[in-house]
């Protein structure tokens, strides 16, 4: 039943992504130049918005890779160019026994949860779709019918992550802006 | 014939152990960073396949918002960094040992 069902359409499109994100994935963790563990990350993110999209999360995907794979991967990059990170002789290499020790312990996590994820096996049936008030849950116009419903609870954690990004920006600003000099008039 | 939510589960599970490991072994901050994004990105897939399976518009709200505090942690930690490497010429985890700035 099981590989019968990664045999399906559906199945080879999830088969595809999921194995170029566990290969992205491990290129991240191992590659020793910092420019390219950001370029496989940003291979991951492209891999995870397509499993998004054969979940029927359609506006997730879109903001998976404009706000992701863009905005937050060209930060990424933009630092480690300012920071001129890109050689690969920086100090990326292991340390010995420790990493032998890291890796066995998230293989075992992995292991556990993965286990418990398939032990735990209830039969979830797959719905036809989930509809909001008459549209799809993943379309722009079913996230905005949940998220700014006054009587769920999203609305008020939506407009409270407004204050949030305020924060982040004023936070960015002090912290990487330029310190001003005590003998300079203007930084 | 769909595919079972345990297969969503499981791949989430792999990337987030996979993020576990570059925490653990990188010394770069900036690695260690791109883990911490490996890890929310497959909480996120865990969200989104249980909000799905479960007929559960729920998940895709809370995503929305790990999305929002990714990129708020991401701004305001690649600041901390650019702060460190000015007064620091090394960007190294094991040597960053000091609070003072």
């Amino acid at each position: 039943m099981t590989l019968q069902a990664l045999l399906s359409g559906q199945g080879l499109m999830f088969l595809f992504f999921a194995v170029a994100a566990i290969a992205s994935g491990l290129l991240v963790v191992i590659l020793q130049n910092p420019l390219r563990a950001a370029l496989s990350l940003v291979i991951n993110l492209f891999s995870v918005a397509g499993l998004y999209l054969s979940l029927n999360a359609y506006f997730l995907a879109t903001v998976q890779v404009i706000v992701y794979a863009g905005a937050i991967m060209v930060l990424f990059l933009f630092v480690i160019m300012l920071l001129n990170m890109g050689q690969a002789n920086l100090n990326t290499s292991y340390r010995g026994i420790r990493t032998v020790i890291a890796f066995a312990s998230a293989i075992g996590l992995g292991g556990l949860m993965s286990a418990v994820a398939v032990k735990g096996q209830r039969a979830v049936m797959l719905p036809d779709e989930t509809l909001v008030n008459g549209s799809t849950a993943g379309s722009v116009e079913g996230v905005g019918k949940v998220l700014y419903n006054p009587s769920l609870p999203w609305l008020f954690a939506f407009e409270w992550t407004s204050f949030l990004l305020l924060v982040a920006v004023i936070g960015a600003v002090v912290l990487a802006g330029k310190r001003q000099q005590s003998s300079e008039g203007k930084a | 014939m769909s595919i079972p939510l345990n297969y969503y589960i499981v791949l989430s599970m792999v990337l987030f152990a996979l993020g576990i490991a570059g925490v653990t072994t990188r010394r770069n901050p900036i690695l260690i960073f791109m883990s911490i994004e490996l890890m929310l990105n497959a909480v996120n897939l865990s969200l989104i396949a249980f909000g799905r399976y479960l007929g559960d518009a729920g998940g895709q709200m809370l995503t929305i918002f790990v999305m929002a505090v990714a990129a708020a942690e991401v701004s305001v930690g690649l600041g901390i960094l650019i702060a460190i490497f000015r007064t620091k010429d090394n960007v190294d985890v094991d040597v960053l040992n000091g609070l003072k700035g």
